[in-house]
């Protein structure tokens, strides 16, 4: 089934000279189950992509689907219902609260949801387990290490069973040993069913991916096709 | 006038070691500290002073090897670890150099999260987080990311955020570390009125324009205080 499906999607910025284009005439389709990766030089549209598809912008023109949901028509209030229903969002800076414990980060996510107290506690406990920082869980976040934090922003964004991940750079501010960790953890997810949209500038992370997407100038420039079809 | 409150904090014969290998670092050693209710306070220094280890202990995130600490009257070595975290989400708002908001959270949810640890009605949730909103101008950003905000409309959420548990001090690590001239100077504004109103706050800079607008600065040095006197006592 197509989880995502962007046509004639475009943004600009009105400037005095006239429009500032940063996407152009996006088509493009993603299936559920996939592992794609974006990439481009810088200013290419490849984080503005991802905000779209993450709702996380609002101000574009053209169709998106998200599963069955208009997104194109959708109010702000019901995007951000669909944000939280079935997105995932890890940021390059892994947008950890450093005065809050790994445990306490873990249940941010959760406490936007309608869930009881003690069910949150275990769903924090088994994601504590899952990605073994159990021994973690009372530190704050500068008492780790830049891959220990994003392991735990990567846990965060996968604590309320999200059917996508989006990944902002994931690994641009690790070491290439913590970045394979990210990576392997990533893959892992993948394998078991989550969709994954990656933003990398590195090679070895885009062939996690089972496809790339090239942009350029906020045009797709290239767009292999889907492994097998 | 500000440095006529009560004591908030006090700190005594507070040092922080920290050990590598075989190596013993001395982040802080002795450090003597008050901080009064409505004082505003700026800790200078040059990188590697011990600033931010100061901030960490002031703000519950990391203890002293040695010394101790009180915030109001509460000794805070003797506290569990609930405790300690109770006291910090009530009693403290940071305010970080990254701003430390997250991503793919609202502007409004932001600013909502240190209350959703506590037990306040949704309807009251509301209205604190968007008086806090207000207070800082950004209410009509409610709705946005912070990847829709400039660097000073996100700190300026960030300074709403460490507002809205209405907590007994703000502390402040660089906060215009990551920010433009013109954003630094409208952010230090914006703590001037927040201490012009009452606020508490406990700023660590380096930028030597933006500490004198403290009503005291302390001056770190290889972990000591070197200038800045506790108020009443002579250096």
């Amino acid at each position: 089934m197509q989880l995502i499906t962007l046509t004639d999607v475009e943004k600009f910025y009105e400037s005095g000279a006239g429009k500032t284009w940063v996407l152009r005439r996006i088509n493009l389709e993603i299936a559920e189950g996939e592992f794609v990766t974006v990439m481009g030089p810088s200013g290419a549209g490849k984080s503005t992509l991802l905000g779209i598809i993450g709702m996380l912008d609002g101000a574009w023109k053209g169709d998106y689907r998200l599963f069955e949901h208009p997104v194109h028509k959708l109010d702000n209030r019901r995007r951000v219902e669909l944000h939280k229903q079935y997105i995932g969002f890890v940021f390059q800076q892994y947008h950890l609260l450093d005065n809050l414990t790994v445990a306490e980060n873990l249940d941010l996510p959760l406490s936007y949801r309608d869930i009881k107290k003690s069910e949150r506690e275990g769903m924090v406990a088994d994601a504590l387990d899952r990605f073994q920082i159990v021994a973690k869980k009372s530190l704050f976040p500068n008492q780790l290490s830049g891959g220990q934090q994003q392991l735990v922003a990567v846990a965060r964004a996968v604590i309320g069973k999200p059917k996508l991940i989006l990944a902002d750079e994931p690994t641009g501010s690790l070491h290439s040993s913590q970045g394979k960790i990210i990576m392997d953890l990533l893959k892992k997810l993948n394998d078991d069913g989550t969709t994954i949209i990656q933003v990398t500038h590195n090679e070895a992370w885009a062939a996690y991916g089972n496809r790339i997407i090239q942009l350029a100038d906020g045009w797709i420039v290239s767009a292999q096709a889907k492994a097998g079809a | 006038m500000n440095t006529s409150g009560q004591s908030l904090i006090r700190l005594e014969g507070v040092s922080k070691i920290f050990h590598t290998d075989e190596v013993e670092t001395h982040a802080l050693s002795g450090v003597h500290l008050e901080i009064r209710d409505g004082e505003f306070l700026s800790i200078a220094g040059p990188s590697g002073c011990g600033k931010s280890t100061l901030l960490s202990i002031l703000g519950l995130l990391d203890s002293p090897t040695h010394g101790n600490y009180w915030i109001h009257t509460e000794a805070v070595e003797k506290l569990s670890l609930s405790d300690r975290t109770r006291i910090r989400n009530r009693e403290i708002g940071f305010i970080f150099q990254a701003f430390n908001l997250i991503g793919d959270l609202t502007v409004y949810e932001n600013v909502e999260l240190p209350l959703t640890y506590r037990s306040i009605s949704s309807e009251e949730r509301k209205q604190r987080v968007e008086k806090a909103l207000d207070r800082v101008g950004m209410e009509h950003r409610m709705k946005h990311y912070p990847s829709q905000l400039s660097g000073g409309q996100q700190q300026r959420v960030a300074v709403a955020r460490a507002l809205v548990g209405q907590p007994s001090i703000l502390l402040a690590d660089e906060p215009t570390g990551n920010l433009d001239s013109k954003n630094s100077e409208a952010v230090i504004e914006l703590l001037r009125e927040l201490h012009r109103d009452g606020a508490t706050i406990c700023m660590v800079t380096h930028d030597p324009r933006y500490a004198s607008i403290a009503d005291r600065t302390i001056h770190l040095f290889d972990g000591r205080i070197t200038e800045g006197a506790p108020p009443g006592e002579c250096n």
